[in-house]
């Protein structure tokens, strides 16, 4: 990411590369544990996207206002201290007005702490960057990745119990595997692949290379 | 003389008439018994369900490599010999859509996807038969009552001998049977619950013996599979202790013979490494036995093999042969 003339950089075109070139899940395929976890229904897909970019924006807006006193030796501690401290409270607020879903996913609320997409932001352009590109860029990676999360249940959802939102669409279970991890990993791969496909066969780009993408 | 050049050319010089086309193809005539026998006791809807497999698969195959741009081999018989496997795997009850769709699995993600033949980690007709198993669990444990001679649709339906075995008892399977000889020649003849192709012994038994012949699969991993088998329910397969368990029930129920002759020997998902072939073989035996004696399923042949996949490069790598010269000698 350039960012050595701060007044050229286009905050749309930030915002747009976290949603698609850079999207966390589909092209640089980190942060696969969560997608895997929560996305069994719409609801709590949604909702941990809610809290991810709520924590990615923080983040990324607290590290670049303080970006000149930390010292590059000990970044890794402030990005980890900072990072948790949002998450605190993203699960303290989420404990507190939506007990239903925070009882099925508080675990993975609290795991946000270890989520890669949100730390290589903090590291790579956050600490580089002034605040209101990294606020767009906060949006754009959380965004994407709530994108994400919302492509992959609509679809575990619809297929391992019938249902969207807890409404019932089909009235039966028509692919109970899906709801299992097995099923997590299908549905993530082949709508991975399916985004690579629209990449090359209609922007003309090489696709992600999985784990390899930058 | 005619032929005054010398004609240079790298090794092998001894070509071989044995391709992978010829291989497969041979392999899916030899299960043709096993199927007759299957259509014989489970009626027309056993070659629907055998044909709606073959049709998924081959289907899969062509759209698979139609969309990558790769070249198109339905001719090398291997997605024929998945579809024909998956279709012997399972009841011959099962709607029309899971054939299908468990052919899709098999062929295009695990084999395809993968990279295609050669490339897949797990047998692909297993993975399509656990898929199945997993999503659609009552249809694919709905076993019909075999019933001979192309009879009319058979709506009764009745459990496998493993699963009576493992609800009720050895009593309750010789009262199902008679006594202990009639149940062994019904095993052994196939007319028995079970998934469509699995159940006659004694036809698959004469499609391994010609495949061993044409030395298409060696004997190491079924007969380890097998010994292993019997061993494990002869030690801990009775009720009364130690040493009274029927091995004889064991091996020729379930789908331990069509596994253990036609889903283990697997060119692409066993070791390649004879010693480790017969380490395969004792794990695929020891986790069969164990998920029969003691897990949820009544049948574990399919998850072991599946599990034992994963070894076989582990398997491989431990037990390479050392190849001469290419260790230094010690000084």
């Amino acid at each position: 990411m350039e960012a050595t003339n701060p007044q050229k950089i286009d905050y749309w075109k930030v915002t747009l590369s976290g949603i698609f070139k850079e999207n966390a899940i589909f092209r640089l395929a980190i942060s696969l544990c969560p997608a895997i976890a929560v996305t069994t229904g719409l609801r709590t897909g949604v909702l941990m996207g809610v809290a991810v970019v709520f924590v990615n924006v923080m983040v990324n807006i607290t590290v670049s206002a303080i970006r000149a006193f930390i010292h590059p030796r000990i970044r890794m501690p402030i990005f980890m201290l900072i990072i948790s401290g949002w998450v605190t409270v993203a699960d303290l607020s989420m404990a507190a007005f939506a007990r239903e879903a925070y009882k099925q996913m508080g675990l993975y609320i609290q795991l946000i702490v270890a989520f890669a997409s949100i730390f290589t932001r903090a590291e790579i352009f956050a600490s580089k960057n002034k605040i209101m590109p990294s606020f767009f860029d906060g949006i754009g990676m959380g965004v994407g990745f709530m994108f994400a999360l919302i492509v992959i249940s609509f679809f575990r959802e619809l297929l391992g119990k019938g249902t969207l939102w807890g409404v019932s669409i089909i009235g039966a279970k028509p692919l109970l595997i899906m709801l299992l991890p097995t099923g997590g990993f299908i549905a993530t791969g082949l709508l991975m692949a399916f985004f690579n496909w629209i990449d090359i066969r209609f922007y003309g780009g090489k696709g992600a290379g999985g784990a390899s993408g930058h | 003389m005619e032929q005054d050049k010398l004609i240079i050319s790298v090794s092998p010089h001894i070509g071989s008439e044995e391709s992978v086309p010829r291989i497969m193809w041979t392999v899916s005539a030899s299960l043709l018994p096993a199927l007759a026998m299957g259509i014989y006791y489970f009626g027309p809807k056993a070659l629907v369900v055998t044909a709606l497999c073959l049709i998924g698969s081959l289907a899969s195959e062509w759209f698979v490599q139609k969309m990558a741009g790769k070249e198109i081999t339905l001719s090398d018989g291997s997605a024929f010999l998945t579809g024909i496997l998956l279709g012997m795997n399972m009841p011959s009850t099962v709607p029309f859509y899971i054939p299908i769709v468990s052919a899709f699995v098999a062929v295009a993600i695990t084999k395809q996807l993968f990279g295609g033949l050669g490339y897949n980690i797990f047998n692909p007709a297993l993975v399509g038969r656990a898929f199945a198993l997993i999503t659609w669990t009552r249809s694919m444990t709905t076993w019909a009552v075999p019933d001979a001679a192309f009879a009319a649709v058979n709506a009764k339906t009745t459990a496998t001998p493993l699963g009576i075995l493992k609800e009720e008892g050895m009593g309750k399977l010789l009262e199902v049977f008679g006594d202990k000889l009639s149940l062994y020649k019904e095993l052994i003849i196939g007319h028995r619950a079970g998934s469509l192709g699995e159940t006659s012994m004694i036809a698959i038994l004469i499609g391994a013996a010609f495949l061993v012949y044409r030395r298409y699969i060696s004997l190491r991993i079924p007969l380890s599979f097998l010994a292993t088998v019997a061993v494990g329910a002869w030690i801990f397969g009775g009720k009364g202790g130690l040493f009274t368990g029927d091995p004889i029930v064991h091996l020729f129920s379930g789908g331990l013979m069509l596994g253990a002759f036609y889903m283990a020997t697997d060119y692409v998902t066993c070791p390649t490494v004879r010693s480790g072939q017969i380490v395969f073989g004792i794990g695929c035996g020891f986790l069969t036995i164990l998920i029969r004696l003691k897990a949820g399923y009544p049948e574990g042949v399919m998850f072991a093999i599946l599990i034992m996949n994963c070894f076989a490069p582990l398997i491989d790598r431990s037990f390479r042969t050392h190849v001469f010269g290419a260790k230094k000698a010690k000084k």
